[in-house]
């Protein structure tokens, strides 16, 4: 019997519940309005109270509603179906609910069950099992989806019986597994996972080695991110968070990319219905949509289920990395999500910590990003996460909660300026401030050495400090005036220009430049770096300036020109030329 | 909305009244539901048990423990019709123009947001003109953007341009803590501009409780929804002063001893503001809701949570700053942005716009830098000194607020003054552009 209960009290979304039974930390429950049944989730117990979080407005709900308790938690559908669709925070399929605007209490199957599926087994009857085990594969857009034995199933099983290679429909039985009692257990191509909780049905999470190209210079140059690694990229608002992680979303070399976008703007999502529809992925030749997942929280959407969706997309990535793909996840932004948590502490009048978040803010945000990784799975296959969320910080400071929080559960930091976004020095990652854990990663060096070339490591950091004496140089040239420095400091500067302008500086809407693959920009570093060494003699400033930015300027053109093409190397014999004739002064 | 209903229970027993809330005991009431407390209109905000608490929006001074109250059994609540057209009302969408009461379909405030798949991106341009906003900010219909401006810029004059010249089929202004004078101002130039009957506006002035600004917001949306779904129309909004309605909110939740966050505002402060600003929409029928917002600034600081917390939910913001140079507004190249401009630029103006803004805009920069440069003692350069001078023709000719040209006019301003002060290399623009576009460029072949 599962327990009952009536609404005692309101106060906005939060709803205090007379429970006539057991009920259970973070079960899930149904209130009575209107005809219809409103979602919400139990946050905290005190004696028969139970205090629940509706994940809808609560406008209009009286004392002495009916509720009823589930039994479970909020749990997402997983099967076949969930690429290239649209979720709400609660895995309600958009694309299937009426109407222009939301309605309260309205809730839908998140895959398509009349849907039928090639299912082609992977296991054979007699053979030993457990949970995540491969017992079969559908093909779905493209990528060969595991039909698993359901996460939640501990011990091990014996498969009974396994369908042949036939159609079938999400609900069909495709198997039969026999626990150790000997009792049966029908599977079918659904399983359900609770949110909250992390899938670990695999051997082990192993470090990450290898780095995961995303197409951007000053990212998979200088602060490259794992494949199964996690970043962060905290900027005051409109400095380039969203098209950044927009980018990613569309370069990353990744299997599958799940977006959850948490509390930011509805125009934005509509973006990506608009264009990955349409937009081809360099690697595989098809629409990127196709390995796209979106996870749809927009600000104006119920604050509650914020915090649910990010906890959605992560159990759908945890899914599919238990196949054997790799998942790129994003979340912009994070901070949302942190302030929906806020909210409610508020409402239930708990202590606060600093800034009124939650005093456990912390650790909710390190046990969210632990979920992340590269993990060998009992078959020895490899899947992995790579999670990078956005942060937006009150007033643009570092120094507040979430970002705090943050920086101690992610491993690369990638820090917008403002003042690099001011200057439209996009993408506005700051060179110095920002770093990649990964980048000392003994496991990683190796993998560029063989992968990129033996010195790349040394070529990356010779930029860095190239870009730092820049600075150093700038700063003296601002204090002194330009001829209170010797020319040197100029010369200095303008390298480090050089390498902003062709490394650090990318333009996101440009069809070319947008993209870097790595071998691209292994040359491109190559070239700005050769140029950095070179020893130069200009007879004052003015020259300095006016010849470095006719150099850049060429430099540009390379950026800008498809590569290896008949302009991108007029281009080069431009920059060439433009070195032998300073050789020669 | 505010007439007592002949069935309804009274009740004149409140069990404790604080500065902002009344409580009783009663059964059977809706959350977020309306009544009237000694007359003045109140919101349900908490209910345990049988204690219902209620939020006065015009505070609780005075008010007895036996005064009387009536559940209007309803949240707040809009008549829509085709009547609205050339209305004023008050926040309760009362008329305050002396014309005869609402009619139409009582519709509650602060309904249901779009499904995100329903939405479509927006496209068509918002031409107003004035080249700070056309040319470099460019606006489009569904876009969100608040001006950013101090309490002494012109953003009320600025707004009303912005509307009359927007082409739109309705303008909703809601007004929150106008000056009376302001009030006055925005209707005599609408009717000025023969445009009353294309206006509805919800009007709530510094004579009225602040915390019945709180209402504004909801009852334009709901207002704009209606022409824009019903209608198909193309709504623009317009909400003067967001400060104002932020600093409401705080007002409410300091009173109700709500756990202040950043600079006193209450820690939902975001979502507030979301949901007012997310109601922006372009619909597939062809309705859409364009909103213009002002959050004054207090000395210019963006870093305070109403600004901040803005900044964060808007699709951009279009700065106001006195250009002392040249003794006029301008819209400030620097800091504002439209960031929904590339959807336009190029696509439904000319192919040479964003270069042409791009150069602009890192030639005035230069200037700057030479004016610091200046400014502290070094000697300017030769090309130091053009950037000057080109900085102030730029203000003067593209960047203040008084310029009313068509966007081409503005592109060829723009070469006009790159051609007076440069050289093309200088500029440094496309080579093809340069060729079709700099004045007597092909002329010198
Ligand atoms: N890589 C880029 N190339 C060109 N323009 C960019 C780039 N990144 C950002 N921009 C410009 O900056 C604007 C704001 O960027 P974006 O929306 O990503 O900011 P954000 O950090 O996500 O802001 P918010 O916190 O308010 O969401 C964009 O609309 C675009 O005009
Ligand atoms: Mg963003």
């Amino acid at each position: 019997m599962l327990t009952k209960g009536k609404v005692s009290g309101i106060i906005s979304n939060l709803v205090i519940v007379d429970a006539d039974g057991p009920v259970a930390q973070n079960e899930i429950c149904r209130i009575e309005h209107e005809g219809t049944k409103l979602m919400a989730e139990v946050i905290k117990l005190n004696r028969n109270q139970a205090f629940v979080q509706v994940f809808e407005s609560t406008r209009g709900l009286r004392v002495g509603s009916d509720v009823e308790f589930t039994g479970h938690m909020l749990e997402a559908t997983l099967g076949p179906g969930i690429l290239s669709r649209n979720y709400d925070g609660l895995q309600n399929d958009l694309d299937r609910l009426e109407g222009i605007f939301l309605k309260k209490g309205e809730y839908n199957f998140p895959l398509d069950e009349e849907q039928a599926w090639e299912f082609k087994p992977l296991a054979e009857a007699g053979e030993t099992v457990e949970a995540g085990s491969w017992l079969g594969e559908v093909i779905e857009n493209w990528i060969p989806h595991k039909i698993m034995v359901p996460f939640k199933f501990s011990g091990s099983f014996t498969i009974k019986w396994i369908a042949e290679q036939s159609s079938h429909r999400v609900h069909d039985v495709i198997a039969v597994l026999t626990d150790s009692r000997g009792e049966e257990h029908q599977i079918t191509m659904v399983q359900k996972w609770p949110v909250k909780l992390a899938v670990k049905a695999y051997k082990a999470k192993t470090r990450p080695f290898k780095i995961m190209e995303t197409g951007i210079r000053v990212i998979d140059t200088l602060n490259p991110i794992a494949e199964g690694g996690t970043g962060f990229i905290p900027g005051p608002f409109g400095c380039g968070k969203t098209v950044l992680q927009h980018a990613l979303s569309r370069q990353a070399d990744a299997d599958m990319v799940v977006i959850a976008a948490c509390g930011e703007r509805a125009n934005e999502v509509v973006e990506i219905f608009t264009d990955f529809p349409k937009l081809i992925d360099a690697r595989t030749g098809r629409k990127l949509i196709e390995r796209t997942t979106i996870i749809a929280n927009t600000s104006n959407m119920p604050v509650a289920a914020r915090e649910a969706s990010v906890y959605t997309a992560m159990t759908i990535a945890e899914y599919y990395r238990a196949m054997g793909l790799k998942i790129l996840l994003l979340a912009d932004s994070t901070s949302r999500w942190a302030q929906a948590l806020r909210e409610m502490s508020n409402r239930m009048e708990e202590l606060p910590g600093p800034d009124a978040f939650p005093m456990d803010l912390p650790a909710i945000i390190s046990n969210y990003y632990s979920r992340a990784g590269f993990v060998e799975l009992n078959n020895g296959k490899t899947g992995s996460i790579t999670f990078i969320g956005t942060v937006s910080p009150a007033g643009g400071n570092l120094k507040e909660p979430v970002t705090e929080s943050t920086k101690k559960a992610a491993r690369c930091f990638y820090a917008l300026s403002q003042q690099r976004a001011d200057s439209k020095r996009y993408p506005a990652i700051d060179p110095i401030d920002s770093y990649s854990k990964y980048f000392e990663y003994e496991e990683v060096k190796d993998y560029m050495a063989r992968n990129i070339s033996p010195d790349w490591v040394d070529q990356v950091v010779r930029a860095r400090d190239t870009l730092l004496r820049g600075r150093e140089a700038q700063e003296q040239i601002n204090i002194l005036g330009d001829d209170g420095v010797p020319l040197e400091y100029h010369v200095r500067y303008w390298k480090s220009e050089v390498i902003d302008f062709i490394i650090l500086q990318q333009d996101a809407f440009d069809k070319v430049d947008r993209t870097s693959p790595i071998a691209r920009q292994k040359y491109m570093l190559g070239k700005v770096l050769e140029i950095a060494d070179r020893e130069m003699k200009f007879k004052n400033f003015d020259e300095v300036a006016s010849w470095f930015k006719r150099l850049i300027n060429s430099l540009r053109q390379m950026n800008y020109s498809k590569y290896e093409s008949g302009e991108f190397y007029n281009h080069l014999k431009e920059v060439d030329q433009m070195l032998i004739e300073i050789a020669e002064l | 909305m505010t007439e007592k209903r002949a069935f309804q229970k009274v009740y004149t027993r409140l069990t404790r009244i604080t500065k902002a809330t009344c409580s009783v005991r009663a059964s059977g009431i809706g959350y977020d539901e309306l009544a009237l407390v000694d007359g003045r209109l109140a919101q349900v905000v908490k209910i345990i048990g049988d204690e219902v608490t209620l939020q006065i929006f015009s505070g609780t001074e005075g008010v007895p423990t036996n005064a009387e109250l009536v559940f209007l059994g309803m949240a707040p609540a809009l008549k829509v019709s085709e009547e609205l057209a050339g209305r004023f009302l008050n926040a309760y969408g009362e008329p305050i123009d002396g014309g005869p009461a609402l009619t139409g379909k009582e519709i509650e405030i602060g309904g249901p947001s779009v499904n995100p798949v329903r939405r479509m991106q927006p496209s068509q341009l918002i031409a107003t003109g004035i080249a700070g906003i056309d040319l470099n900010n460019t606006l489009v219909t569904g876009q969100k953007i608040p001006f950013f401006a101090d309490p002494d810029q012109p953003f009320n004059q600025v707004m009303a341009t912005v509307a009359l010249r927007a082409q739109a089929d309705k303008i909703i202004l809601g007004g929150m803590g106008l000056s009376h004078d302001d009030y006055l101002y925005y209707r005599n130039v609408f009717e000025n501009a023969g445009a009353l009957e294309r206006i509805i506006a919800f009007i709530n002035t510094t004579e009225n409780p602040p915390v019945e600004r709180l209402l504004v917001p909801d009852m334009v949306l709901t207002a704009a929804e209606f022409f824009a779904v019903e209608k198909n129309e193309k709504v623009l909004v317009l909400l003067t002063d967001m400060t104002l309605f932020a600093d409401a909110l705080s007002i409410v939740s300091n009173r109700m001893d709500q756990i202040p966050s950043k600079d006193n505002m209450p820690g939902s402060l975001y979502s507030d503001l979301a949901r007012i600003y997310e109601k922006a929409v372009q619909f597939p029928d062809g309705g859409s809701i364009t909103i213009i917002a002002v959050t004054t600034l207090s000395g210019g600081d963006i870093t305070h949570a109403i600004p901040d917390n803005t900044g964060y939910i808007t699709e951009g913001q279009l700065f106001l700053r006195r250009d002392s140079d040249i003794g006029k507004v301008i819209v400030d190249p620097f800091r504002s942005l439209s960031r929904l401009k590339q959807l336009v630029i190029g696509k439904q103006t000319r192919e040479d716009h964003s270069q042409v803004m791009n150069s602009a805009i890192r030639l005035y920069a230069d200037a700057a830098n030479a004016k610091t440069k200046h400014e502290n003692g070094f000697d300017l350069t030769e090309y130091d000194e053009r950037t000057l001078k080109f900085a102030r023709d730029y203000s003067e000719k593209l960047l203040a607020i008084d310029i009313n040209i068509g966007i081409d006019e503005m592109l060829d301003t723009g070469w006009k003054l790159f051609d007076r002060y440069f050289s093309p290399e200088e500029v440094g623009m496309k080579e093809e552009l340069v060729k079709k576009y700099w004045p007597g460029q092909s002329g010198k072949q």
